[in-house]
């Protein structure tokens, strides 16, 4: 099989990537020339529905569905924020892309903007990408100074202003009304839903908030086209009448145990252990895997002899995990204790709840005290059922909290105690401490 | 006595027409005033507030829910150096290097050295996981970090 042509990764090596003079000599801004010229912003929510794109931020909804939930003929001002806020622990591939090509961004933007007549974007990056921050900026300014930001974009009648945001810090800020509720000043509560940002957003107005990688397909989908789009990945499962297929090319990050840690693009659906061997180098100091996880923490965890699941919108679940995530892949080696991985989990997700919804403000911290209880040797058998009891009741899905985090907090809890359970009771058993002591200092 | 100067408060003023509330400067306006005082004094948040047509209590509000922004209690050293805590820079060892860090600079996460230099914290996952363990200096990620690594950077920041 032939090796897959870089999309989205294309001009990442190449000197001067991030110039707009670079951009445009291999064929940037023509997308955007054709759009707002030829087509009309209905035109363009089509050929983004017709793809199958969907969202690369962790949700995996539709993207041009997505944009269609806005109120027609609406007088504005729509929003359209930007989610650059990549903040998934084992993640870094929007971070690559701002970085090293940030017009292929800012043109996705452009058209999605067109698409859905918003007239303003804000673009919400967090606050650690200072070198992304300055690239985009930079991209910006160039924009303005050549007539493809700003009043009458290439003589039309689109108009477009887009502001940096920058964050400070905080993951929630990752959640779609979570970004809303930081862009207006506020604290990142997040809000219930509905109503949907599409509907009432920002500043209580009509929003889509998108991610850095979507945005990016959409580029290369108004330019190509929707077959193109759709002949790479996978098409949706006959068995599954909730899968919208898996199209496109996706960037997967790798990192942990491996020899060559990185982010590849491949077409959607490969498999953790060809990732891992191919494209990874394999896994460290010739040690075999553990497991792994699959997508972001979030998604959970997966064994090695889970490895064989491919990573697409549908793979993951069949193994019981929440989801691709963003398809972020860290490999842990058969060396390393499941409780010290729980344990980093666990206090992550800890420290980042925001506080609103009871079920999440103690439960994230009760499985935190709970693993770190095994951890220093004190481990109970029924602490694997109260973390199991914990893990299945946070989270939208059970219905006990405004978004998403909980879930995602929960999910590697439950999976941990199912299918890590026989290192788990012999670690209780045991009695025994971490091997990997933290130093006293860094006790959080 | 004005803790805003004239420029800082310009400067707050020019995000002014990018919103269409002005509550919604409130984190440009408390990076502007961080970057520049290295923390946000009590004074400041009434006076930015004041700016934003909020009350005080909504500004601090905001302010106190990002863990990054410092009272003059706790003001930053020249440097904030963040070492990355999550998963997959612990699997590389971010543990050692934190120790390594904290036993270097005579300081726990979250002081300041004496010199007034730096300032060692812990981050959640900064994002630079291909090259764990990652740290951030200030906002830039440096990545492949060694102990040898972080000494000679040490040496660099105190220059």
């Amino acid at each position: 099989m032939p090796d897959f042509e870089p999309v989205l990764l294309r001009r990442i090596a190449k000197p001067d990537s991030t110039s707009l003079a670079s951009y445009q000599a291999d064929g940037g801004y023509q997308a955007l020339r054709k759009a707002v010229t030829t087509m009309t912003p209905e035109q363009v929510i089509d050929v983004v529905k017709t793809s199958g794109l969907r969202g690369r931020g962790g949700a995996g909804f539709p993207t041009g569905v997505k944009w269609t939930f806005l109120p027609k003929g609406h007088p504005g001002p729509i929003y359209f924020c930007v989610n650059a806020d990549e903040s998934e622990p084992c993640t870094f591939n929007n971070r690559i892309l701002m970085e090293q090509d940030p017009h292929q961004v800012l043109e996705g933007i452009l058209l999605s903007c067109y698409a859905v007549r918003a007239w303003t974007a804000y673009f919400y990056i967090r606050y650690e990408y200072g070198k992304a921050f300055r690239a985009i900026e930079n991209a910006i300014r160039e924009l303005y100074a050549n007539n493809l930001l700003g009043k009458g974009i290439l003589g039309t009648g689109f108009n477009l202003d887009v502001f940096v945001h920058r964050g400070a810090g905080a993951y929630i800020c990752g959640e779609e009304t979570g970004l809303i509720e930081s862009l207006e000043g506020k604290r990142a509560w997040p809000r219930i839903k509905p109503p949907f940002p599409a509907v009432e957003g920002a500043f209580r107005k009509p929003t889509i908030v998108n991610n850095i990688e979507t945005v990016a397909c959409v580029t290369h989908i108004v330019n190509r086209g929707a077959d193109w789009f759709k002949s790479m990945g996978v098409p949706p499962d006959p068995k599954n009448p909730r899968d919208a297929g898996s199209y496109g090319p996706k960037l997967y990050c790798i990192s942990g145990h491996v020899n060559k840690p990185g982010c590849v693009e491949l077409p959607l659906g490969i498999s953790v252990r060809e990732l891992v061997d191919k494209h990874g180098g394999g896994v460290w100091k010739g040690r075999k895997a553990k497991g792994c996880i699959p997508g972001g923490i979030s998604m959970g965890l997966m064994t090695e002899v889970e490895f064989d699941t491919p990573l697409d919108f549908n793979g993951p679940g069949k193994v019981g995990c929440l989801g691709l995530g963003t398809a972020a892949v860290t490999v842990f080696d058969e060396q390393t204790s499941i409780v010290d991985v729980l344990y980093n989990i666990c206090r992550f997700f800890e420290h980042e709840s925001c506080g609103q919804c009871t079920p999440c403000r103690e439960g994230t911290g009760w499985m935190r005290k709970i693993v770190e209880r095994i951890r220093n040797g004190q481990g109970r058998f029924e602490d694997l059922e109260i973390l199991g009891e914990v893990g299945n009741n946070i989270g939208i899905m059970p219905g006990t909290t405004i978004c998403g985090l909980a879930d995602g907090a929960g999910w590697p809890v439950k999976q941990a105690v199912k299918k890590f359970r026989p290192e788990l009771e012999a670690y209780i058993r045991s009695g025994q401490k971490s091997r990997q002591p933290l130093p006293l200092a860094a006790v959080h | 006595m004005s803790v805003l100067t004239p420029e800082l408060r310009q400067k707050i003023e020019a995000y002014f027409p990018r919103y269409p509330s002005k509550q919604a400067v409130a984190l440009p306006a408390l990076h502007l005033v961080h970057d520049t005082l290295r923390c946000v004094p009590l004074e400041a948040v009434r006076e930015i507030a004041e700016m934003l047509e909020i009350s005080p209590a909504e500004l601090n509000d905001t302010m106190s829910f990002y863990g990054f922004f410092k009272d003059e209690q706790h003001r930053l050293g020249k440097t904030r150096l963040w070492v990355c805590r999550s998963l997959a820079c612990q699997l590389r060892g971010s543990d050692e290097l934190l120790g390594h860090l904290c036993e270097k600079l005579h300081v726990q996460p979250g002081q300041t050295t004496q010199d007034g230099n730096i300032t060692l914290e812990f981050a959640e996952c900064i994002g630079a996981c291909e090259g764990a363990p990652s740290v951030l200096v200030n906002d830039e990620a440096m990545m492949d970090v060694s102990n040898e690594k972080a000494d000679k950077l040490i040496e660099e920041l105190r220059r």
